[in-house]
């Protein structure tokens, strides 16, 4: 019988994973490889109802326990009340997991200034304010894995998504530097850049062909990356092939391109 | 994600469809609905060209698991291949599976699936506990055996035109290790087949044979019987990860599968079995029970025509006919690989659409040869239809009205069920 924890279970040894955007497809796929190991799990999220459910299939799935933490991540205000509640659950979480944000309509981001604002907050801003006393207390400790999702989208500007781009690109120079600050702290810090991503988040995108990879193999090549203590990498492994010739392409050439 | 099709055949128009993320979501506004698993389908139950369809796919979240008595809620969209990874670890078995792992849990119900313990342990539909049912009216009935019971029974077996199914609560079975011990035997003719299934059903709780429907005179109707059970012992077998399998990477030539090749294929295989695995053995449950799921797309073998699959039952009385049939698919040398051949049992499943009934029951394939492969298809069903026998709507893209109706006279009670905003392609062409 699953035994139903409750949402204040304390965590004794320093083992649990913490994941931000839980109840996102590629979050609950890493959360599952990580219940089936019998980890302890902390989740964030907005959804209430969809945290229980994702709860409840981790606890099924093997979770040796499960903390739900309802959040908006991307309200800044609340960040300190949530680390105070993670450590309340674990005082040195072993591994985080950054999985949320939001892909915003280009042309609308184009056409009212707020709207592309927003984007970059939820993305960039709201992500470096939540893990900014992570990264320090990984450093203090000197321990930690960190790991967050940023996109190829973040490789080159295109006229497609590029404020989504420009957040995701931010976030891909900020994980570089924290690496960079930690390497000498023994800390893990992986930059995930997945390609096209079946998920709800492109539900509106017509998809077809060999470019768009299932949130479980995405989740399978991260938790891999994380457990190898990789630095960066691209999901599905081909859009490395694909960056590399699309950062090659001369500007002058570039600008000319309908991507 | 590629276009929605079924296993067999893909369909003239494109498919609308949402994919809701979580359970709680209302039914789509346009109309009509049909909910849609994991696409295993044979033919046109699952595709639904005049609506939309409800890709269940992302609704895989477990409920509730008790791991003490093998009682299971998940949601419907879970694949019965993720459910093992959850259970068998904890000693706990699907308690009917059909020939593939890649069918979700809402699929399985829908079509009222058997498998090879069907003389002993009956259909899908005869494990299931509850279920929720989310109808075009807002409402979310929870049906079981004791609670609104005709909506429990009209929906097994319903091919998801009763409603939309979130939630599904079935027993598992208690295993004492994932391996099987398997045994395997010769047999020449359909009366050694009947003898070899009396005589296993109570020995064994699964049994299946391969058919050869290809060749005549002296091997007529000759094929491998085996049979197996749950085995006590633990081997250690290496596990296969999620989304592995050597996939068939694009569409053989239509040329590619032609008698003399289907001949000398079911010649091999006969003689691989008789000559290289005759007698006892233990084998891993999926190797056992999906030996084709290893080949990804396996359908694509037969090029971009596709093919047709042909499942039918008659009563054990009628038996005569399954050998009128065979005769009729050696003579027109259309019979594809290997057929699947098995004696179904007199477990009665509660679903009031549901395909099994006591007797032989035959599946093949034949490769889309046009008109004379529909031709052929047409015969069968006279001969089925005269034995009082029945044709499985889950592979079928193509009974008349007329053949569907005789096959399932309880359709009458059937369409007072039936939620007025869900259809199906496979729908609209039976009920006309």
């Amino acid at each position: 019988m699953t035994e139903p924890q409750d949402s204040e279970h304390v965590v004794q040894a320093s083992e649990s994973i913490v994941i931000f955007g839980a109840t996102s497809a590629v979050g609950q796929e890493v959360a599952r490889i990580h219940a089936q190991r019998g980890d302890h799990l902390i989740l964030l999220a907005r959804n209430k109802a969809a945290l229980e459910t994702v709860r409840n299939d981790l606890l099924a799935r093997g979770a040796r326990s499960a903390n739900a933490v309802q959040a908006d991540l991307a309200d800044t205000g609340t960040h300190n009340a949530l680390h105070e509640r993670i450590h309340s659950i674990d005082k040195k979480p072993a591994r985080y997991y950054v999985f949320y944000g939001v892909l915003p309509d280009q042309k609308a981001c184009e056409q009212t200034s707020e709207v592309a604002v927003s984007a970059l907050h939820t993305n960039f801003n709201s992500v470096v304010s939540l893990l900014t006393p992570i990264v320090q207390q990984m450093e203090q400790q000197g321990s930690g894995e960190l790991v967050a999702v940023s996109s190829v989208a973040g490789d080159r500007g295109r006229q497609s998504n590029y404020t989504y781009g420009a957040a995701k690109g931010g976030l891909s120079l900020w994980m570089q530097g924290v690496r960079n600050r930690l390497s000498d702290a023994g800390c893990t810090v992986l930059n995930v850049k997945p390609g096209f991503i079946d998920t709800p988040m492109t539900a509106d995108i017509e998809k077809g062909g060999p470019l768009w990879a299932q949130p479980a193999d995405v989740a399978h090549d991260i938790v891999k990356a994380a457990d190898k203590g990789k630095s960066e990498i691209y999901t599905p492994w081909f859009w490395r092939v694909i960056m590399l010739i699309i950062k090659s392409i001369p500007e002058f050439i570039f600008k000319k391109l309908k991507l | 994600m590629s276009a929605y099709r079924s296993w067999a055949y893909r369909p003239a128009q494109r498919q609308a469809a949402v994919r809701p993320t979580w359970r709680e979501a209302s039914l789509p506004s346009s109309q009509p609905i049909l909910p849609f698993g994991n696409g295993r389908s044979y033919g046109d139950s699952c595709l639904n060209s005049a609506g939309v369809l409800i890709d269940s796919r992302s609704l895989d979240h477990v409920i509730e698991f008790n791991r003490e008595t093998g009682r299971i809620r998940c949601e419907s969209g879970l694949l019965l291949d993720a459910l093992h990874r959850i259970t068998l670890p904890a000693g706990w078995f699907v308690p009917v599976t059909p020939g593939t792992s890649y069918v979700t849990l809402g699929g399985a119900l829908a079509n009222d699936v058997h498998g090879k313990n069907h003389h002993r342990d009956g259909c899908f539909g005869n494990h299931v506990c509850a279920f929720e049912l989310c109808r075009s009216d807002g409402s979310r009935i929870v049906c079981s055996p004791s609670s609104n019971e005709l909506l429990f029974s009209a929906t097994i077996g319903g091919l998801g035109l009763t409603g939309f199914v979130s939630w599904v609560e079935i027993q598992l079975l208690s295993v004492e290790s994932s391996t099987m011990d398997v045994n395997t035997s010769v047999f020449y003719g359909l009366e050694e087949f009947m003898a070899l299934s009396a005589q296993s059903h109570d020995s064994h709780q699964y049994s299946v044979a391969w058919l050869d429907c290809v060749s005549s005179g002296k091997n007529f109707g000759r094929g491998i019987f085996i049979q197996a059970n749950h085995s006590s012992q633990h081997v250690p077998v290496a596990e296969r990860p999620a989304s592995s399998g050597l996939p068939v990477p694009v569409d053989f030539p239509g040329w590619a599968l032609n008698s003399v090749t289907v001949k000398a294929f079911n010649e091999l295989y006969f003689h691989k079995h008789r000559l290289m695995s005759l007698g006892d053995s233990i084998q891993d449950f999926r190797s056992y029970f999906y030996p084709l799921d290893s080949l990804q797309h396996w359908n694509r073998i037969y090029g971009s025509g596709g093919f047709y699959q042909y499942q039918f039952v008659v009563p054990t009385v009628n038996t005569e006919a399954l050998t009128e049939i065979l005769n009729r698919i050696v003579d027109s040398g259309q019979g594809s690989f290997l057929a699947v051949l098995k004696q179904f049992g007199a477990v009665r499943s509660p679903g009031l659409m549901s395909f099994p009934m006591e007797g032989p029951c035959l599946a093949l394939d034949f490769p889309n040869k046009g008109r004379k492969t529909l031709q052929l298809m047409d015969e069968l069903d006279a001969i089925v239809t005269a034995a009082h026998g029945c044709v499985y709507p889950a592979k079928d893209n193509r009974m008349s009205a007329a053949a569907f109706k005789q096959y399932f006279p309880q359709v009458d009670e059937f369409v007072h069920h039936i939620d007025p905003a869900f259809s199906s392609d496979f729908w609209r062409r039976v009920s006309d």
